[in-house]
């Protein structure tokens, strides 16, 4: 079907479909390839460029080579930033999946109001990051204040809540994903597993949770984007707060996460966009490896089965 | 099977708890937008009583609230998500359709350039983005759609064009023998044909874009145009003493339109959202 499909495709569609199409080019593929450049390959080019240079706009860039890289560097608060949300990043990762599986594996088992229960996890997911952010500190504050203290002044408080506002926002997501991986185990394969005398842990360790493994590729590697990426809820919940004040006058916020971080180094202080714009460089290499690994991960799956 | 039967009735009362506390930030946001604003502070979990009602106060502030009116913001989400996500899916799917079928050396380099575009995280951008937005007057709700066109078509295009493939092409080649230029067999016959990812794609914009704070916030010239995430976000951090029951009930404002939008249409948002997470 497929080799038949090609042949056609070579004889017939160069005149009938390729080339009336080609000469479309200016209705069919001008307006997205302009509305691009403007909104992406231009500014991602420029970003590049500007990393090494010394500028407050693009219009007074100089060339200084690689000194915004090596000052990004020595930024402490960047460090403290890239730490910081690994540490955001692996936390959340371990309770979101857990928790998503744990859901999606009891929601499988044909009980009454599945159905409700999976509208009911996956709705906080459509809320927008700073309408999350508002509704958790108030919640946050509503159960500290009663202790006289408060989300902004603890980064443990501001770190454990903010797993949980990750976690109230992606279980479901992730929980979706899941229930279409489990829903996708052969059921003869788990009644024969029954019949050989095995218990519900072993067939679940040994047959739904190698079968379901490309979901689980799925769900880690977007939790562990959306961790990296993570900007708004950061914003709102805290702001990054408590700051630390170094000896050397440098701040630390003691709950910024890398997003953060970089919109601060070029927002906070217009000396230091050059510093923000290397930061964004090694932001945007941090991201698209991890990406690419995720690429790589879901192929060789393929590839096995 | 009797012991099954009683086990998934627990489960069942088990998930009942879990759901009622799971919707608790959202019923607790409901019951604040009604309380006055000593008591949102002190009483954050109580329900509204006679001393702590007032009313709809709250939402008569929160809209009044500020120099700016909320409805004005109200409008400006609407008006650039609505415009953004349909100049995306018209765009990018002929696009997409453009590539797949030409597959000439040029198409394959925008193919693979919007791919790699989905992995570039917006702080990569944001400083650049904007500067050009403002050059080119793309900064107000207008004319923000190209923008949004130019940041969002990688994933678009990599949803329609992995659809695309998968689309038999003697139908268009049947139109085109019909006498169909390229025009209208794309708009009569492939453009139907794509339903399920119109869809799905249509939900994944109507999402990012209705609850996107960073890239508007940046482009926009704030003193004249204000989205519903920039003005909650303006409200809080403007003034010193934060008027919290008007907040709450803008919240309640703007999450509603969103929870109405997918209780009636859940289906399709569960399979867009996901779908673009699973492929991207």
């Amino acid at each position: 079907m497929k080799r038949r499909a090609r042949k056609s495709n070579a004889a017939l569609s160069g005149k009938l479909i390729r080339r009336p199409i080609q000469r479309m080019f200016p209705i069919f593929l001008l307006p997205t390839f302009i509305a691009f450049c403007i909104g992406f390959i231009y500014p991602f080019a420029k970003g590049i460029y500007l990393s090494f240079c010394k500028f407050t706009t693009t219009s007074n860039a100089k060339w200084i080579g690689i000194g915004n890289y090596i000052k990004a560097f020595q930024d402490a608060s960047f460090m403290h930033a890239f730490q910081y949300t690994a540490m955001v990043a692996i936390v959340s990762l371990i309770v979101i999946n857990l928790l998503a599986f744990a859901v999606a594996y009891a929601l499988t088992r044909g009980i009454k109001g599945s159905n409700t229960f999976r509208t009911v996890f996956f709705m906080p997911n459509l809320i927008g990051g700073i309408v999350l952010g508002y509704i958790w500190s108030m919640i946050f504050d509503g159960i500290l204040s009663r202790y006289g203290t408060s989300i902004v002044l603890s980064s443990t408080y501001g770190y454990w809540g903010l797993i949980i506002l990750m976690a109230w926002q992606q279980i479901g997501y992730m929980m979706i994903i899941y229930i279409a991986g489990l829903q996708s185990v052969p059921g003869d394969l788990i009644e024969a597993a029954k019949i050989d005398g095995a218990n519900g842990w072993h067939t679940l360790w040994h047959i739904t949770i190698p079968t379901i493994m490309p979901s689980i590729t799925i769900c880690t590697f977007l939790t562990l984007t959306n961790s990296f990426k993570l900007f708004d809820q950061n914003l709102v919940l805290n702001g990054g707060q408590p700051f630390v004040f170094m000896a050397d006058g440098t701040v630390i916020r003691s709950t910024e996460m890398l997003a953060l971080n970089i919109y601060n180094t070029f927002y906070l202080n217009a000396n230091s966009r050059g510093v923000g714009q290397a930061k964004a460089v090694m932001f945007f290499v941090l991201v698209a490896t991890i990406a690419l690994i995720q690429f790589s991960a879901t192929r060789s799956k393929e590839v096995q089965q | 099977m009797k012991k099954e039967i009683a086990r998934r009735k627990w489960l069942t009362g088990v998930f009942i708890v879990v759901c009622v506390i799971y919707l608790m930030p959202i019923f607790t946001v409901l019951m604040n937008s009604f309380k006055a604003n000593a008591a949102i502070n002190t009483d954050t979990f109580a329900f509204p009583n006679a001393q702590s009602y007032v009313g709809t106060d709250n939402y008569v502030n929160g809209i009044n609230f500020g120099e700016y009116p909320f409805l004005k913001s109200a409008g400006y989400s609407l008006l650039i998500t609505i415009t953004s996500s349909a100049l995306i899916l018209v765009c990018t799917s002929m696009a997409a359709w453009y590539i797949s079928r030409v597959n000439s050396v040029f198409a394959r380099i925008i193919y693979y350039l919007c791919v790699f575009s989905m992995v570039v995280p917006f702080q990569m951008v944001m400083f650049t983005l904007a500067k050009t937005a403002n050059t080119l007057h793309l900064d107000t709700p207008y004319t923000i759609p190209v923008i949004y066109l130019g940041f969002g078509a990688g994933l678009a295009v990599f949803m329609f064009a992995g659809f695309v493939k998968g689309i038999p092409l003697e139908i268009e080649e049947a139109a085109a023998i019909d006498g169909c230029g390229p025009l209208r067999t794309f708009f009569l016959v492939v453009f139907p044909m794509l339903k399920p990812v119109l869809i799905s794609v249509g939900v994944l914009e109507i999402m990012w874009i209705w609850n996107d704070y960073l890239l508007p916030y940046l482009v926009l010239d704030r003193t004249k145009y204000k989205t519903i995430p920039i003005h909650i976000q303006y409200l809080q951090g403007s003034y010193g003493h934060v008027d919290l029951g008007a907040v709450m009930a803008l919240i309640v404002i703007s999450i509603v339109p969103i929870v109405v939008f997918y209780l009636t249409a859940q289906k399709y948002i569960i399979k867009g959202v996901v779908e673009g997470a699973v492929k991207g």
